[in-house]
């Protein structure tokens, strides 16, 4: 279980997401999990072995690492990634709550069709792309919301922890068993600011593509409200096909 | 064997799961596994190269490593999500020995077309019956093991939080030596994470087990005399019975409209005597 399989769960769930959606999840994957992966994890692989103290003290070294790094830059991006990714979750067991909702209302209203019809009337409701409108709609908005909650939380953890995304060279620690103060050295500190910077660009521009899909929503919801309900103007024809009589169907079951 | 394929073994029992078990079986793999693989790891990974103690003793290290650190935390995590998971296959093998059972009554009729095998395959079970006790078994289980791994977390480690130093005195160290754990905070954080989310698991399977009852409940009081409260396998033998004599009603109609039958001997003695 890595990053590959949260790759799979969501590109499943990101069916029924806008374009911005797609954007933002490949953006997620490419500029953040795989530079993390391929990059990052890289420059952070040395940094307690080769953080070194101006003393022969054991424990020294241990302890002043401790203390300026409470959580590495790595752990923390690890998690803000996939506690953002989650959302998105909440989005398909909704859809797979409708899926299975339509299945049951459909199997009791389409008695009358062969199983053949029925199977292709399920597979149609397997396949197809709920439109995002009521309740959907809401769920859409709220792990919209939480994304952005999620990001913005963990940049702030990041910012508060280590002072800003610049990495010092230097740190004076004074912590037993430490004998007075003492200089200690990080190692790479130059390339860490590069990555740290580009992280948090990243997030900011994931959290700039959830801003504008949450106001996209908010206006499709607006446009929808103004131009009415859906035309089933088949149904007064005198020709009224099979192709009608299932839309109206679905238009009911939709509906509820 | 990684925890890849096992993750393929498990999400297959998803599909008779009940919502919460669902629920249940991300918050396992997406916090618990996932975290477990892509962040805590590394954080444990020079827990024995980072441990120092304040002593040029050779062994010292060791023995004292040894002393505090029994079974790593991520060992133990690693125990206790698979021990967690597997309970799930119980259930696997009940659906698996009922679509087996399923498979035979089939033959025994004589339709065992591969369109009808493929239709057991992918046909869902109720969670009633028999398969309603293997899944609460199941999840009682559950709950015992994660309950279980919490108090050996909190045996082995009485402290939730990771302790910077540790003063150490087997031998060979000489009289009371100084040891530094390395990344402290960091392994108190990710311990404290693993935990919250263990007692959510916890919390679920707690809900998940109100939630069947509620359900058997609900569905004894409903209908006493539905048929459902059979056991499984009278309802689908009575139901194959059933098709079977539908079966031969339409085999007969068409029949008697396209052959001329033999009549029976009786019925063409019964003739005879009429006259």
């Amino acid at each position: 279980m890595s990053w590959p399989a949260l790759y799979t769960q969501l590109v499943g769930a990101n069916r029924h997401a806008t374009s911005l959606g797609k954007i933002w999840l490949s953006v997620l994957f490419i500029f953040r999990v795989m530079v993390l992966v391929v990059a990052a994890e890289s420059v952070w692989g040395d940094e307690q072995s080769d953080f070194t103290c101006n003393t022969l003290q054991p424990g020294c070294e241990n302890v002043c690492y401790d203390q300026f790094f409470p959580v590495s830059h790595i752990r923390l991006w690890c998690l803000q990634l996939v506690f953002v990714s989650t959302p998105t979750l909440l989005v398909a067991m909704y859809v797979a709550y409708r899926n299975h909702r339509d299945k049951r209302k459909l199997l009791q209203v389409s008695g009358f069709l062969s199983a053949k019809g029925q199977d292709e009337e399920l597979e149609t409701l397997k396949k197809r792309r709920l439109p995002i409108a009521g309740a959907l709609w809401w769920t859409y908005a709220c792990s919209l919301v939480f994304r952005l909650l999620f990001e913005a939380g963990f940049m702030y953890a990041l910012y508060v922890v280590y002072d800003g995304f610049q990495m010092p060279r230097l740190v004076q620690c004074d912590q037993w068993p430490c004998p007075n103060l003492v200089d200690c050295f990080i190692s790479r500190p130059t390339e860490k600011t590069i990555f740290t910077v580009f992280m948090a660009t990243t997030s900011s521009i994931c959290m700039v593509l959830n801003v504008a899909e949450l106001v996209y929503l908010v206006i499709k919801a607006f446009t929808r409200k103004s131009r009415g309900g859906e035309d089933i103007s088949c149904l007064t024809n005198k020709n009224i096909n099979t192709s009608c009589v299932f839309n109206y169907m679905r238009l009911m079951l939709r509906s509820f | 064997m990684n925890w890849g394929s096992f993750y393929a073994v498990i999400s297959g029992v998803n599909r008779h799961s009940t919502g919460i078990g669902r629920v249940w079986l991300s918050v396992i793999f997406i916090f618990r596994i996932l975290v477990l693989v892509v962040a805590a790891e590394s954080v444990w990974g020079d827990e024995k190269s980072g441990f120092t103690c304040n002593t040029q003793q050779p062994g010292c290290n060791s023995v004292c490593y040894d002393q505090f650190f029994p079974i790593s935390h991520i060992r133990l995590w690693a125990l206790q999500l698979i021990l967690v998971s597997t309970p799930a296959l119980l259930v696997a093998m009940h659906v698996a020995h009922r679509r087996h059972i399923d498979k035979k009554i089939l033959k025994r009729a004589g339709r065992s077309s591969p369109k009808e095998l493929e239709n057991i395959k992918n046909q869902k079970f109720q969670i009633t019956g028999a398969l309603w006790w293997t899944y609460m078994i199941s999840i009682i289980f559950r709950i015992i093991f994660e309950v279980a791994f919490l108090y050996i977390f909190y045996l082995i480690y009485p402290d939730f939080k990771m302790v910077r130093l540790v003063k150490c005195d087997s031998f060979p160290c000489p009289n009371t030596v100084d040891c530094f754990v390395s990344r402290p905070t960091e392994k108190t954080i990710f311990t404290v994470f693993m935990l919250a989310v263990s007692a959510v698991c916890v919390l679920l399977n707690l809900a998940e087990v109100v939630y069947l009852i509620g359900r058997a409940c609900k569905r004894s009081f409903r209908s006493p005399e539905d048929e459902s409260k059979l056991p499984w396998i009278s309802q689908r033998l009575s139901t194959y019975k059933q098709n079977e004599i539908n079966q031969l009603i339409a085999d007969h109609s068409l029949k008697s409209k396209f052959t001329v039958t033999k009549k029976s001997p009786a019925e063409r003695g019964e003739r005879c005597s009429a006259f």
